[in-house]
């Protein structure tokens, strides 16, 4: 185990509920993913218009960073925070999405906006613009949350100094259920990196 | 002209997703790239896609994007000049 890396903050967004280190910092019981990530967004005084444009896992996945990522870097100083992310259902939302763009061949007009979200890591990419982060990144696939795997993942990143710090976790998006689960590693922080906080933080 | 005009803008901002742009707020001659609207080139291929589906017109030459693209304007002299739909 190392004991050098610990989890800084954590973030989770589900069930209308976006809570920050345990503690619930909004609500809105929308019945849909669409007006209540909306109204996220304004809550949080969120400034950048390109969200709109995003699919709902990008917008699930940038909402969470952005309640996490709050302390902005600098401009002259370029964070080096690696970005590991994974979860159960892949790009399908809008994969299905596509699809029914295609589907018909009398009226077959593929959307370009929509065919870019066909790929999961993508919403790493709108994470990584917003908070200009040229590091390393990955998005990996699992049935569930994997605590394990992507501890061991990232105490490599960092151990090899690949990266000073990680945004790392779960972002879930598959008919209409939606969870995001991130949170940053680094080397300080109030709670051990290990698979049982992890996994403790998690289902909190 | 300018109905076609006012069509554009609505399906400008529904169909590029322009939350936070009212109709009022775009010009008939305001740039869509750049410093007007700020667009991207994933719009462009939108616009392409729209002008296709929505008054049938084809571009042979997606580089002819550059010109009719250009504002509201623009577009709506070449849908009126070139649409069958």
């Amino acid at each position: 185990m190392n004991k050098n890396n610990h989890i800084k903050s954590y973030c989770h967004i589900n069930e209308g509920i976006v809570s920050l280190n345990g503690k619930a910092v909004y609500e809105n019981i929308s019945p849909d993913f669409a007006s209540f990530i909306k109204s996220a967004y304004h809550h949080f005084e969120t400034d950048y218009s390109k969200f709109f444009k995003m699919d709902n896992l990008s917008k699930l996945a940038f909402m969470a960073a952005e309640v996490l990522l709050q302390e902005k870097s600098s401009p002259e100083q370029e964070r080096n925070m690696a970005i590991v992310l994974s979860n159960r259902a892949s790009s399908l939302d809008t994969d299905r999405k596509y699809q029914e763009s295609i589907a018909d061949e009398n009226n077959f007009y593929p959307s370009p906006a929509v065919f870019v979200y066909t790929l999961p890591n993508i919403c790493i990419g709108e994470i990584s613009i917003r908070h200009k982060l040229h590091s390393e990144n990955s998005f990996f696939i699992f049935d569930a949350f994997n605590a394990d795997y992507i501890k061991e993942y990232s105490d490599s990143l960092l151990d090899t100094e690949k990266a000073d710090e990680v945004l790392c976790g779960w972002v879930d998006f598959d008919e209409g259920r939606y969870e995001a689960f991130l949170y940053i590693v680094s080397h300080q922080g109030s709670h051990l990196h290990t698979k049982e906080e992890i996994t403790r933080l998690y289902l909190t | 002209m300018s109905e076609l005009k006012q069509e554009l803008k609505e399906k400008i901002i529904e169909q590029l997703n322009l939350e936070d742009v009212a109709i009022e707020e775009i010009k008939d001659t305001d740039p869509l790239f750049g410093e007007g609207l700020g667009l991207d080139s994933i719009d462009a291929l939108e616009l392409i896609v729209m002008l296709d589906k929505d008054y049938g017109i084809k571009l042979a030459d997606p580089k002819e994007g550059k010109k009719i693209f250009e504002s509201v304007e623009t577009m709506a002299g070449y849908i009126a000049e070139h649409r069958s739909r």
